[in-house]
């Protein structure tokens, strides 16, 4: 067992674990943030995505201790850090995929939508292609690829192109709520 | 995966130190992103009682470019890093476009170069935990008269894997050398020679690297004068896979005529195969499509398809021929 200080969506968390555990077992097991799921759990399919230090990777190919020292976002993250940021509502990308219904069974979307928050932080006007890409590690055994990809545009076009903003509470013709 | 002691010594010193015994080499696994070794770990393949952490090591994740164009690459450097220098897919294109076509933005932001060069085959039988096969130290390679869609046409016996790497054909192309870091020492050896087939050497690994050793840079030459290169992929998937088949090809051309030219395969052999013969014909000849039609020939004439990755063969030509296309359009 070790304890660890974890950084975890702004809050240090401090977390007795074994060694060998995985961040995302870390995260689902110790701390209770179920939003990262355990999919496959050895690297293929992306439902276990989390932000290090602001960049996609796969909690669950990541052993909790070497993430010390490294700020962790996961989707429960996301609203309240654009909230503390001065916006309102829903994270811009979470609202986006909410219009959209870019989603079915909802498993792969906390991914998605990591891997879509790091992408525009990146490149705030990705094109079709580059969204493509940049999701190309998050599958969607649902295949509801279409909505996801175009909740991504949504977020893209309704930022202007600078940084994603806030929605502001707007819901677009497709959104179901 | 099963409770090991976790090391992190903060030199290379401290790390090399730390290294087992040739006997206990299994005990200890070195780790660098582990985008492959946790895979293993979980599946159960190794079992190893002390991992050690090498990314508290200063300074071996640098790219670095000197004034005559010299790289070199640390292996702690992530695969996105190497994807996204300007400077060498300037001057090395082929060596960004093989690091930006493996695996996905997630693995691609925490794998690296060093692990890359070392990660392990991919075959199934490989990889399923109930199968003791030749690699594991079984006696036989059940891809020979099994399920071998996946594996070598090229350089295969008596243990028929591919080796999954996209840098590392891509390198070979490149000239690139490695640097084998001991206690006391270090040497220095072409990356195509760090490779090793099943049956010049031990089966049950891929490359020379000793127990007492950690890779701790790779250099490439800077490219001739001229020089055009380019890696080619084919994937059964789309999104992200490893190669079916690759092609590292690198070209000068002078007056229409070939000057010189680099040609190295992946996913089809147990290395990166370095296509000699078709580099030799080339040379010399018109750089036109029925040049690289005879060197894609050329290349893959000694071929030994399996029952299920005949396939391999005329794919392995295809992109041959459109590597030097590219290359020359």
């Amino acid at each position: 067992m070790r304890l660890l200080r974890l950084r975890v969506n702004g809050d240090v968390v401090p977390v007795a674990a074994p060694s060998h555990w995985t961040l995302l077992e870390v995260l689902r097991y110790r701390l209770g943030l179920t939003g990262s799921k355990q999919g496959c759990d050895k690297g293929d399919c992306g439902a276990c995505t989390v932000l290090l230090d602001k960049k996609p990777v796969l909690s669950c190919l990541t052993l909790a201790a070497l993430a010390e020292g490294h700020e962790v976002t996961t989707i429960e993250g996301l609203t309240p850090a654009h909230l503390r940021a001065g916006g309102r509502g829903a994270d811009p990308i979470q609202d986006a995929f909410d219009r959209c219904g870019a989603l079915q069974c909802g498993f792969c979307q906390p991914g998605m939508m990591l891997s879509a928050r790091a992408l525009l932080a990146k490149n705030p006007r990705p094109t079709r292609p580059e969204i493509q890409a940049a999701l190309a590690g998050n599958l969607c055994r649902c295949t509801g690829y279409t909505q996801i990809l175009e909740a991504v545009e949504l977020a893209v076009a309704e930022s202007g192109g600078a940084a994603v903003q806030p929605a502001d509470g707007r819901r677009g013709a497709r959104g179901a709520s | 995966m099963k409770a090991f002691e976790l090391l992190r010594p903060a030199s290379l010193e401290q790390a090399l130190e730390l290294l087992p015994k040739p006997a206990d080499r299994e005990r200890v696994r070195v780790v660098a992103g582990g985008q492959d070794l946790y895979t293993e770990m979980k599946d159960r393949l190794i079992e190893p009682d002390q991992l050690l952490d090498l990314k508290r090591l200063a300074g071996f994740d640098r790219l670095e470019i000197d004034g005559a164009g010299n790289v070199t690459l640390g292996a702690l450097l992530t695969l996105s890093r190497v994807a996204e220098h300007a400077g060498l897919r300037a001057s090395l294109p082929l060596v960004g476009e093989a690091a930006l076509s493996i695996a996905s933005t997630q693995i691609r932001n925490v794998g690296t170069v060093g692990g890359n060069l070392n990660q392990r085959p991919r075959c199934w039988y490989y990889r399923h935990p109930g199968a003791h096969c030749l690699k594991k130290g079984g006696s036989e390679c059940f891809s020979k008269e099994g399920f071998n869609k996946y594996n070598a046409i090229l350089g295969g016996g008596p243990s028929y894997i591919v080796h999954p790497s996209d840098l590392a054909p891509a390198l070979v192309a490149a000239g690139a050398e490695v640097v084998l870091a001991k206690k006391g020492s270090s040497r220095t050896l072409p990356l195509e020679q760090y490779y090793t087939l099943p049956r010049d050497g031990d089966p049950l690994r891929e490359t020379v690297l000793g127990s007492d050793e950690i890779l701790t840079h790779v250099r490439i030459p800077a490219p001739a004068a001229g020089w055009k290169s380019t890696y080619l992929k084919f994937k059964e998937r789309g999104s992200f896979d490893f190669a079916l088949a690759s092609v590292a090809a690198g070209l000068v051309v002078e007056a229409g005529v070939v000057r010189s030219a680099r040609l190295v395969l992946g996913g089809v052999a147990p290395i990166p195969w370095r296509a000699k013969a078709a580099e030799e014909f080339l040379a010399g000849k018109p750089a036109q499509p029925a040049t690289w039609r005879e060197a894609a020939a050329i290349a893959l004439s000694k071929a030994e398809p399996l029952s299920d990755n005949e396939y391999k063969v005329a794919l392995s030509q295809n992109l041959i021929e459109r590597a030097f296309t590219r290359l020359t359009t």
